[in-house]
């Protein structure tokens, strides 16, 4: 009967598929050779590949007279990088990602610290979906609709004027560098839009890190004497600031290289982003766009480096 | 004398769920007090609001003379090792039990030293430079032992800080416990669901049962009085003779326990009592065995040392025990 058959060695191997399923099991690297192997050929070859191809731009030179690229190895694109003006870029986009970036962990501390201690079910999902769900908005859309909000005819001058603090706007915008004619086209502008957009980013890392720091240990610590501000320094904080890191890395390079939020809310003044943009485009520079493209690379690189020094990555 | 720990109608409820409900208690200075209880019986609760940790509901707690309610944990003088340890992984040894010295604004070399003092206290010299993540979990129960009492508190919370290791350690600590505490002279609090543990190293214990507590004694009175059937049955086993088989026995109206080890195998001598029944089961569990028997109705446990003979299950047997050994219970 069939139920004794079933005793003897079981015999499926027939066919194809039961085939190649046994010569997987048998061999685990083929599998896992099969599995990364393309994702690695598309990373390895045609993302890395191609960006090193246009790095290495970067050494040739431009000819002032033709506009044709010059294939020997020069450091005249470097020099022009750092000129007066192209500095100037380097050091606004650099300044604007540090203070994007330390609004952002400012900002999505609480919340972050909020939803790992004390959300729990319904608001934990809604705590999800509320951090989630601007990404799932288009970009664009959402960089207009803030261009209308701060514009001089926006929601926000509105709200201001409506509480009679119509005065401090102004005040604000009348500052040097920050301020401007409306929200819409000054630095102030284009840092509220920066931080918003990234949030997500920063939030969600460093929810993820304190989600693992036992209520016991925080317990632990006011037991032994310490008030909740020695608490936050001496435990919460070393031990969130992996995610704090984490968060940092997404928040500071996508505000090196975005182009989009500066050229639509802010000053006309270009970020790397723009310069890269426009030196490939327009200008037909590819030299220098591409010595431009090594300066976030390099940023974050040092940025990782200092990070690690300073132990960063010792409580994962 | 001021009592270190006072509690009187204490109740912590969360929501509908009574953790605590109603608990006095009194707790003296340089008592070894063991809160003993099954899970969800309150103990870990009170613990919690001796530390700080919760604020009761009702009721009024006082630590020494002075009103616990609303004081934050970080101001009070009662230090907790915790079940998990909460040993901070990012610090060193030495960091963690130098810790609460640190946060109240000691100089380094003076922390350093009383750290590494107390390290040697709970045999752990030269252990500082490591870090909680490489050491043994009786190594990391230590450490949070030191780091409690580096600070001196006046009362040691212990929230069931043998419950994660093996036997043979179980036993060793609760030695050096017990051996600590007696030479610092310090008010331990204990919260444990051992009942062996509790009764072993306890001056005094309170048993705990859905949020309130059933009986308060040494040891000896709760292992020997129980006032419950709860706490007969809880602490150590116990068989519970019916209403019927009390008012037989010429004992009175009401229930009593009789533990195991009193009853004997063979009829009653002098001023014993003797019942005749049916072996039902026995087993055989080393220097004692276990002999279940059915004396009309009664199902009877009896422990009986290794060289009693075991009856057969069927056979007639006739227990007895000394009729001081029955203990009529206040309440069912």
């Amino acid at each position: 009967m069939a139920a004794v058959a079933g005793l003897s060695a079981p015999s499926r191997t027939t066919g194809t598929t039961g085939r190649l399923s046994d010569l997987l099991w048998r061999h685990p690297r083929l599998l896992l050779g099969l599995l990364l192997g393309p994702p690695l050929a598309w990373l390895g070859v045609v993302y890395l590949g191609s960006l090193a191809v246009f790095l290495s731009q970067s050494i040739f030179a431009i000819d002032d007279f033709s506009g044709l690229i010059t294939y020997e190895p020069t450091l005249a694109t470097y020099r022009q990088l750092f000129s007066d003006a192209n500095l100037d870029i380097i050091v606004r986009t650099l300044s604007m990602a540090a203070v994007v970036t330390l609004a952002s962990i400012v900002v999505a501390f609480p919340i972050a610290y909020y939803a790992a201690r004390y959300a729990r079910g319904g608001w934990k999902a809604l705590f999800y979906l509320g951090v989630m769900l601007p990404l799932w908005s288009s970009y664009l859309v959402k960089i207009y609709a803030w261009k209308l909000i701060l514009a001089k005819e926006g929601i926000v001058t509105w709200a201001f004027e409506r509480l009679h603090l119509g005065w401090l706007l102004d005040a604000w915008l009348a500052l040097p560098v920050i301020g401007g004619n409306s929200l819409s086209v000054s630095y102030t502008g284009t840092f509220l839009v920066f931080v918003y957009v990234w949030l997500p980013f920063m939030i969600l890392p460093i929810q993820a890190a304190l989600e693992r720091v036992p209520g016991s240990l925080v317990e632990a610590s006011a037991d032994l004497g310490a008030d909740p501000r020695q608490t936050f320094r001496h435990v919460l904080l070393p031990l969130a600031l992996p995610g704090i890191v984490a968060g940092s890395i997404f928040t500071f390079s996508l505000t090196l290289g975005d182009y989009i939020i500066p050229q639509i809310i802010g000053s006309s003044r270009l970020f790397i982003g723009q310069a890269v943009y426009a030196q490939q485009g327009t200008a037909g520079n590819i030299p220098l766009a591409a010595a431009f493209t090594v300066v976030p690379i390099v940023i974050m690189a040092v940025y990782l480096w200092a990070a690690r020094r300073m132990g960063a990555f010792n409580a994962l | 004398m001021t009592a270190a720990v006072l509690f009187q109608s204490v109740s912590r409820h969360f929501g509908a769920v009574r953790a605590v409900d109603g608990v006095d208690l009194s707790i003296a200075e340089g008592e070894f007090f063991a809160m003993l209880g099954p899970s969800g019986s309150g103990k870990t609760t009170c613990l919690r609001l001796i530390a700080g940790f919760e604020q009761p509901t009702s009721g009024h707690i006082e630590i020494f003379g002075e009103t616990a309610e609303g004081v934050p944990p970080y101001r009070r003088n009662v230090n907790t090792v915790f079940q998990d340890y909460a040993l901070f992984p990012h610090l060193s040894i030495l960091d963690n039990v130098a810790y609460g010295l640190m946060v109240k604004g000691v100089g380094k070399a003076e922390r350093r030293r009383a750290a590494e003092e107390a390290l040697a206290m709970v045999a752990l010299p030269g252990y500082g430079a490591r870090k909680p993540g490489q050491l043994s979990g009786g190594q990391r129960q230590r450490v949070a032992l030191a780091r409690a009492l580096v600070n001196r508190p006046r009362v040691l919370l212990l929230d069931e800080p043998l419950g994660a290791l093996d036997l043979k350690l179980r036993e060793q600590m609760q030695e050096e416990l017990k051996t600590l505490q007696k030479t610092l002279g310090l008010t331990f609090v204990f919260v444990t669901h051992d009942q062996g543990e509790a009764l072993s190293m306890a001056d005094r214990v309170a048993v705990f049962h859905d949020g309130k507590v059933r009986q308060v004694g040494t040891p000896e009175e709760i292992y020997r009085r129980p006032r419950s059937r709860f706490v007969a049955d809880f602490v150590g086993s116990s068989n519970i003779l019916s209403p019927a088989l009390c008012a037989a026995l010429g004992l009175g109206a009401g229930t009593a326990s009789l533990r195991p080890e009193q009853i004997s195998l063979g009829p009653a001598t002098g001023d014993r009592i003797g019942l005749t029944g049916r072996a039902v089961s026995a087993s055989f569990l080393g220097p004692v065995n276990r002999l279940t028997a059915d004396c009309g109705g009664e199902r009877i446990v009896a422990a009986l040392p290794a060289g009693v003979a075991l009856p057969a299950p069927g056979a007639e047997v006739t227990l007895s025990f000394d009729r001081s050994a029955l203990h009529l219970m206040e309440d069912a």
